[in-house]
């Protein structure tokens, strides 16, 4: 497999312009001559649907949820970022390009990043053209905050409901053009194949979540941006319908499937509070501003109300061990420093399997520092969501918080105009593994999502068609698209009728969550890794034999749709374990026990500075690694030290 | 952090389909913590039906947190259950008591089908966001964005309406089954800002004129929607969406027709 990443060269900030000077165009008058299908409808899937039926291609559009308002980016709460430095404070967009790469712990490749930086400030203006009601001062100016540890205030919002009013806006348009005409939308509808001919990607399998119905679209090319993996875990922050499936049933058709084992797991999540919990709660990160972590000095203290712990016997884990940053360190860090203490048995809240895994975070400093009014204009609605949550408040006793997985960096490659490995077919959004390196900034995912649907997809759409011209037909009844259509039938024959059925799909898929998240989560080792090897495909076979799905495939059953992710997650699991076990370096969201120096990520340039992408060789567990090398002309790789 | 175990007597709607009359059927919840989600309560009697080797009750949801807008169902006769400002599946099972009897329905509306126990198709809300529920700018086509200031509390306004995540709860909750609730915050937050004066008035009647045409009623106002509003979205805006339709229409050249469902 050949990876060329087809970045333009020269100076960095004029690269994004030349490319698209050299490239191919289609003319008004032939787009519509052209389908163009767009799987995902959140932030990058609703933009590029919206725009591309906009510039006049056929599009359709696909979601599995009931509306394409629904996509997961609605969820998004702290904002987007754009180097529009209208807080002149020395923003630049090559100071938001330097903080990405470095925030990336250098495993991101330049020229991509650059050019986010560069569309940043375009999605703002035309998010508020939309109408997308972000905060404003009383001037009337667009408001800024300072997010996740940056030194400027680049950060756009809109209250805690950023992702909404921008999933809303990209939504809006892509009504527009549904009721245009241009954009057909099958919403309830899931991608469960790739059709390819001729060695492009030609269309997709899908299908009808309300009917069962499976049935072939074919198109000139496809698009995924079906979002990411964090579900593998089973508990994340993510929705619940969130999956791998779409890019997964891609690798199997050649897609290479890059860096799995970057995720990126979130220190201020409200804990797990019992084996049934189905999905975990995010608490903004600005909570860590005011807040103070930490946990009983002595075990015998976990099951003592926080109350009645005296002061000196609290340890305040951040503040002692990185004194500069405090309870402020980088994400990562936070998290694994929550998972060292709670493995010393210094955790507290509900024990759920055998363990306690929650630390405090305080904020009783800050209220008689600052007075509870003040705490409630900055906190407030955080501190609803936690008491509907938990049943307490956090004005009377510390939140408990523990990490969650809530991002995934890894995901399709891609070169840089978000083409995969199959000609034809495309990533954008979190579905790709383009922009964010081993490690993803706060406020970036809405910024990647829109640059991708917005302004770089239409434009190297245009430059694939351009280029192929005319594709020569492609008949439903051509082997190819019978063929896919088969195998999936086949497959959902051979989930509903496993040999042995005991159990819901739900019983093997939080026990694949547990192997993961204790031995790919946080921290990893060989041994884990190679322990994790060996358990998922026992428990993949034991699956297969034992899943037991009721009904029929031919109406709506949510128990089948839950399977066939969970069958995918298996693979995808599988992967994420050897890519981790191969990386013999600790870097951003990947920490390897066996490389570190005091306890700090131990990153190894000189023989990990590359892109990991996996290659399908048709046996799970078998893939071929191939390896895109990153070089670094402008940022310099340091070592990030938050002591 | 007490924890009580809960056991609860579940009458649920079952309907096979579409078409399906549709019937209750009683299941128990057995061993329910009080901590659970009530969407996990759910879970806990699914899959014991699967291993059963029975049909789990078919519901939707997907965030579980709040935002999405996908769950909902009527919970003892109201929209979302007990708690104010609260969706279902943020809903918790410390608002139970154990040996209750729970009573769950799905949205109930000639707008919203059910197409399997408490699924219901919402797809009309998406229609009368389509007939103009947005403003029509050009992907790279807007200009500078600080150059039109917004008010701030023009700007606070308009993300009040825009809070709106279109579950239905409103319209399920409506004697008329109205949907003006919904219709109303969408033209209210995009009439508000300088940006959406373009197409204002044309907006106003075709997303009514679309609302009216997927067989919701009309509003009377009772303020059932309000109260049943898991973001609290305010009745004023179905005021204003009233005075954005009298507006355009006033000055109508001529009348709008309602598109076919």
């Amino acid at each position: 497999m050949q990876l060329r990443s087809n970045e333009p060269t020269g100076p960095i900030e004029n690269r994004w312009e030349k490319h698209k000077e050299a490239n191919k165009l289609v003319s008004p008058a032939n787009r519509r001559k052209y389908t163009v299908i767009v799987v995902g409808s959140g932030l990058a899937g609703g933009a590029a649907a919206a725009s591309l039926g906009e510039m006049g291609y056929n599009v359709k559009c696909f979601c599995y949820q009931d509306s394409p308002r629904r996509a997961h980016s609605i969820a998004a709460q702290g904002g987007i970022n754009a180097a529009k430095n209208y807080q002149n404070d020395g923003d630049s967009v090559y100071r938001l390009f330097y903080d990405t790469v470095k925030g990336g712990d250098f495993r991101s490749r330049e020229s991509n990043v650059f050019r986010l930086a560069e569309l940043s400030v375009q999605i703002i203006d035309q998010a508020v053209a939309q109408g997308v009601p972000f905060a404003r001062e009383y001037g009337g100016l667009l408001g800024n905050r300072s997010f996740g540890g940056a030194q400027v205030s680049r950060t756009f919002y809109a209250r805690g409901q950023t992702g909404q009013q921008l999933l809303l806006g990209a939504y809006q348009a892509l009504s527009r053009q549904i009721e245009a005409g241009t954009v057909e939308m099958f919403s309830r509808t899931e991608m469960l194949d790739l059709i390819v001919h001729d060695g492009r990607a030609r269309g997709i399998v899908t299908r009808c979540m309300k009917t069962g119905k499976v049935s072939p679209h074919i198109a000139d090319m496809v698009i995924l941006c079906t979002g990411g993996y964090g579900n593998v875990f089973y508990l994340s922050t993510n929705a619940k319908g969130c999956n791998c499936t779409a890019a997964w049933r891609t690798h199997r058709h050649g897609a290479a499937f890059a860096n799995p084992c970057y995720t990126q797991i979130h220190p201020t999540c409200i804990p797990q509070a019992g084996t049934y919990q189905s999905k975990l709660t995010l608490m903004s990160e600005s909570l860590r501003n005011d807040g103070r972590v930490w946990v009983p000095r002595k075990k015998e203290d976990v099951t003592k109300r926080p109350e009645d712990i005296a002061e000196e016997d609290r340890y305040y884990y951040l503040e002692e061990r990185y004194p500069a940053f405090g309870n402020l360190v980088p994400r990562d860090v936070a998290s694994r420093n929550a998972l060292y203490v709670t493995n010393d048995g210094l955790g507290v809240g509900p024990e759920v399997d055998g363990e306690r895994r929650g630390v405090y975070l305080d904020f009783g400093d800050a209220i008689d520092r600052l007075g509870e009014q003040t705490i409630q204009e900055r906190y407030g609605n955080l501190f609803e969501m936690y008491e509907r949550i938990t049943n307490d408040s956090p004005y009377e006793t510390p939140m408990r918080i523990y990490p969650a997985t809530h991002y995934t960096m890894g995901g399709l490659w891609v070169d840089y105009n978000l083409e995969t490995t199959i000609p034809g077919l495309f990533a954008g959004g979190e579905a790709n593994f383009s922009d964010h390196g081993a490690n993803r900034l706060g406020a970036s995912a809405l910024m990647q999502g829109l640059a991708d649907g917005y302004f770089v997809l239409p434009f190297t759409v245009g430059n694939y068609l351009g280029e192929v011209r005319t594709l020569p037909p492609l008949a439903e009844d051509h082997a190819d698209v019978t063929g896919a259509v088969t195998a999936v039938e086949e497959r959902i024959q051979k989930l509903m009728n496993a040999p042995d059925p005991k159990h819901a799909p739900e019983h093997f898929h939080r026990m694949l969550g547990r192997i993961i998240w204790t031995k790919c989560g946080m921290s990893r080792n060989k041994e884990g890794l190679e322990k994790a090897l060996r358990d998922i495909p026992k428990l993949r076979d034991q699956f297969w034999r034992e899943v037991k799905i009721t009904g029929t495939g031919e109406e709506l059953n949510q128990t089948l749709e839950r399977a066939g992710r969970v069958a995918d997650f298996f693979e995808l699991g599988e992967l994420m374990c050897l890519d981790a076990l191969r990386r013999e370096e600790s870097c951003g969201g990947h920490f390897r026990e066996e490389h570190e120096e005091n306890g700090e990520a131990l990153r190894d340039d000189d023989n990990f500075s590359y892109v990991a992408a996996w290659e399908w060789t048709g046996t799970p567990g078998e893939p071929r690694l191939n390896k895109e090398p990153l070089t670094f002309e402008y940022v310099k790789p340091s070592k990030r030290s938050y002591k | 952090m007490s924890e009580e175990l809960l056991n609860l007597t579940l009458h649920v709607w079952r309907q096979d389909g579409p078409d399906d009359a549709g019937r209750f059927e009683t299941h128990q919840a057995k061993d329910i913590t009080t901590h659970m989600s009530f969407l996990e309560m759910l879970d806990v009697v699914n899959e014991l039906l699967i291993e059963n080797g029975k049909s789990p009750i078919a519901f939707d949801h997907d965030c579980r947190e709040g935002i999405c807008g996908t769950c909902g169902m009527v919970i003892n006769g109201v929209a979302h259950g007990p708690q104010k400002l609260t969706t279902t599946c943020q809903l918790h099972m410390r608002q139970f008591k154990n040996g209750d009897e729970i009573w769950l329905e799905p949205w109930r509306a000639s707008g919203f089908p059910v197409l399997k126990d408490l699924v219901v198709d919402r797809t009309a809300f998406d229609r009368i966001i389509q007939a103009g529920g947005y403003i029509s700018i050009r992907t790279g086509s807007a200009s500078e964005a600080n150059e039109l200031p917004v008010a701030k509390e023009i700007a606070d306004q308009a993300m009040d309406a825009a809070e709106c995540i279109g579950c239905g709860a409103c319209v399920a909750a409506c004697p008329n089954a109205s949907a003006s609730l919904f219709t109303a915050a969408k033209i209210s937050h995009l009439s508000l800002l300088p940006q959406g004066q373009a197409e204002r008035q044309d907006r106003a009647r075709k997303m009514v004129a679309q609302m009216d045409a997927e067989g919701f009623g009309g509003c009377t106002n009772h303020g059932e929607c309000e109260a049943a509003c898991p973001k609290g979205v305010s009745l004023r805006w179905i005021a204003r969406m009233n005075r954005e339709l009298v507006r355009a229409m006033v000055t109508a050249d001529a009348p709008i027709e309602s598109r076919k469902r």
